[in-house]
């Protein structure tokens, strides 16, 4: 009997909108049949975009737009809110498995060669996507409104500001005028809120679309490369034969992947919540390391490291040719094998890629560039005087801010050598002329040494060395 | 295959050649009439998106304290408000400079923004130098490039001082090219 009702209802809604056929049909549509677990990566980024969605709705709830009042928003929706740490931790770690996902589906449709005919807008419609989902975390680190927040936007605008002839405009762009202000946080706002939502809903009904009408792409096999004339009916006859419906044959993967997920994206935000908020949005607090989040830290590291006098082409030809190649990618090589068996070089430059970015993020969590501004003065254990040149050259190792850059005996910061055994290697006058002079990464310290001050200094390094039996 | 004909299908009849210029003139209009209608509203909306690109901000001097509050030969942090804070910028229209006083008379600002990427500098009284938290940047006392990544010498901002008060002129991030 319910039945009978539920089905007459159905069968109504059939007729005067039509939806439930096509979305039926559309559901059904018929997949390869080996397409598994190595396809549930976009399915992945789409469910995590979902929970951005809903996550960032329910914080909109709460969160002031304003200069004045996202902080304390913040705080309010972090310690005071039902619910809102955790709200709070699964928008960030919602973020971070999107970030991860996208990557993910990315590296899984390079590998399986995926991208070639007639995927290419597949592949071109996705990198696009890539770039709204690093403009999403970035904009939305900036809402946190918190000190990082200021320096964050700072730093982008002056990356902004070596672009040739239009820098100083983009720069004013994105500051939303001359200073950090009232105007900053507003404009950020909008777009991590409409404009990019309004773009990823666009270009996803885009992506899937063109999913649905090339097909999900076989698994690769080597020796059987894509030829543009015959592929597309090769493909037909292989779905036509083989193929099964997408629902429930192959979705249930991409449901349990994405309640996996789901699930791990919880239990972060429950036990590790939120990244914690830093200091008021001032920028005239001069006390500050601004930090991105985990997945631009290797970025942080590629703008430490760059060579001096090449800024201009890391910072902005550098982001638009790696854009041009992934873009272009499809066209160029649009034909051919697929395997990763049979192409050495996208698998080369697959963990080419994996190692650089895995290194520089490492780097950047170390960050060994950054000064160490609290350090203590040394201990006497480690200096190994209480009075004597040494005792005071070991204070002048702290006052002048070499402790700042240099370790001894692992205390110190990590921009320069490492000076716990130096006087193994450098002798007293190589010692002077070094500290003297200065270097790249060392300012001379000729004109702010008195001779007795120098003199110290290096009877404290002289005693810098390491003990032999 | 069925494109050709679409056309017909869809008006249900065949199309003499005054009707087809007719329809070839209906449909200008609409492109033309709606590309009207689009201007009216982007216009606007584009200039409001831009309006920071226009819109030439009047810097103005403001008071950081008086006089004798700063000693001889110390550089310290002074704060101050933005040319122009909006009712809603709250802490965000702070700016601040490095300032020193070089004798009785004279005073040195520094900007407090790094030239290589613009964090901020902090100044290490015992060293003499300025230095930057994110790469590492070092600038000695006079604000020339000590060390690290820095392009430019730190910049400095207009000092007066005026009724006894130290005033220091507004100034726009620096941006370095």
């Amino acid at each position: 009997m319910l039945k009978k009702i539920y089905h007459r209802i159905l069968d109504w809604v059939d007729d005067r909108t039509g939806l439930p056929k096509m979305i039926g049909k559309t559901a059904r549509h018929l997949v390869p049949p080996d397409a598994k677990w190595w396809y549930v990566f976009g399915s992945a980024t789409l469910c995590a975009f979902m929970i951005q969605v809903i996550t960032g709705v329910a914080l909109a709830f709460a969160y002031i737009p304003s200069a004045s009042e996202a902080y304390s928003t913040l705080h309010f929706i972090s310690d005071q809110a039902p619910f809102g740490h955790f709200l709070r931790g699964l928008h960030y770690y919602g973020a971070s498995a999107m970030v991860l996902m996208v990557g993910l589906h990315m590296t899984q449709v390079f590998l399986a060669g995926s991208y070639k005919f007639p995927r290419e807008l597949n592949w071109a419609t996705g990198v696009l996507l890539l770039g709204f989902t690093l403009v999403m975390g970035f904009t939305g680190q900036l809402l946190r409104g918190d000190q990082n927040a200021v320096w964050t936007v700072v730093v982008a605008a002056e990356q902004a500001g070596r672009t040739p002839f239009i820098g100083q405009w983009l720069a004013h762009f994105i500051l939303g005028g001359d200073t950090v202000g009232g105007a900053t946080l507003t404009r950020f706002f909008a777009i991590h809120v409409f404009i990019m939502p309004g773009f990823i809903f666009a270009f996803v009904g885009l992506h899937l679309w063109l999913v649905l009408r090339h097909g999900i792409s076989e698994p690769p096999k080597a020796g059987k490369p894509v030829d543009p004339k015959t592929y597309r009916a090769e493909y037909k006859e292989l779905i036509e034969k083989k193929g099964k419906p997408f629902w429930p044959d192959s979705a249930w993967r991409d449901v349990v992947f994405c309640v996996v997920m789901i699930v791990g994206i919880a239990a972060l935000a429950f036990i590790y919540g939120a990244p914690q908020l830093g200091k008021p949005p001032d920028p005239s607090i001069t006390t500050a390391s601004p930090r991105p989040d985990w997945y631009l830290m290797w970025y942080f590291a590629v703008l430490a490291l760059m060579p001096h006098g090449t800024e201009q082409y890391f910072l902005i030809f550098g982001p638009l040719i790696v854009g041009i190649i992934l873009i272009a990618l499809p066209f160029v090589f649009n034909r051919g094998e697929r395997s990763p068996w049979r192409r050495p070089w996208a698998v080369a430059i697959v963990l080419m890629t994996m190692v650089m970015i895995a290194t520089l993020w490492v780097a950047g969590v170390k960050s060994p560039w950054s000064p160490n501004f609290n350090a203590p003065p040394l201990s006497t254990s480690i200096v190994g005087a209480t009075n004597g040149p040494v005792f005071v050259g070991a204070q002048l190792f702290h006052a002048k801010g070499c402790l700042n850059c240099h370790l001894i005996a692992s205390d110190g910061g990590r921009r320069g050598p490492d000076l716990t055994a130096v006087a193994d290697r450098l002798l007293k006058d190589q010692m002077v002329l070094k500290i003297a002079n200065g270097g790249v990464n060392m300012p001379a310290y000729a004109a702010n040494l008195t001779p007795a001050e120098m003199d110290a200094l290096v009877a404290f390094l002289q005693s810098r060395k390491i003990p032999r039996p | 295959m069925k494109e050709p004909n679409t056309e017909h299908a869809s008006t249900g009849c065949s199309a003499s050649p005054a009707e087809l210029s007719r329809r070839k003139f209906l449909a200008r209009l609409s492109l033309a009439v709606g590309g009207i209608g689009a201007l009216i509203v982007t216009v606007p909306v584009v200039g409001f998106i831009l309006a920071p690109f226009f819109e030439r901000r009047k810097e103005v001097w403001r008071s950081v304290g008086k006089v004798e509050s700063f000693k001889i030969g110390e550089t310290t942090a002074v704060k101050y408000e933005d040319a122009s804070p909006l009712p809603w910028a709250g802490v965000t229209a702070r700016s601040a400079a490095w300032l020193r006083r070089v004798n009785a008379d004279t005073f040195i600002a520094f900007s407090i923004n790094c030239t290589h990427l613009g964090c901020p500098v902090r100044w290490l009284a015992e060293a003499n130098l300025f230095m930057c938290p994110c790469h590492g940047g070092v600038y000695y006392e006079d604000g020339t490039v000590a060390a690290g990544p820095p392009p430019l010498p730190l910049p400095r901002y207009p000092v007066r001082v005026k009724d006894g008060d130290v005033q220091i002129q507004t100034a726009p991030i620096p941006i370095t090219k």
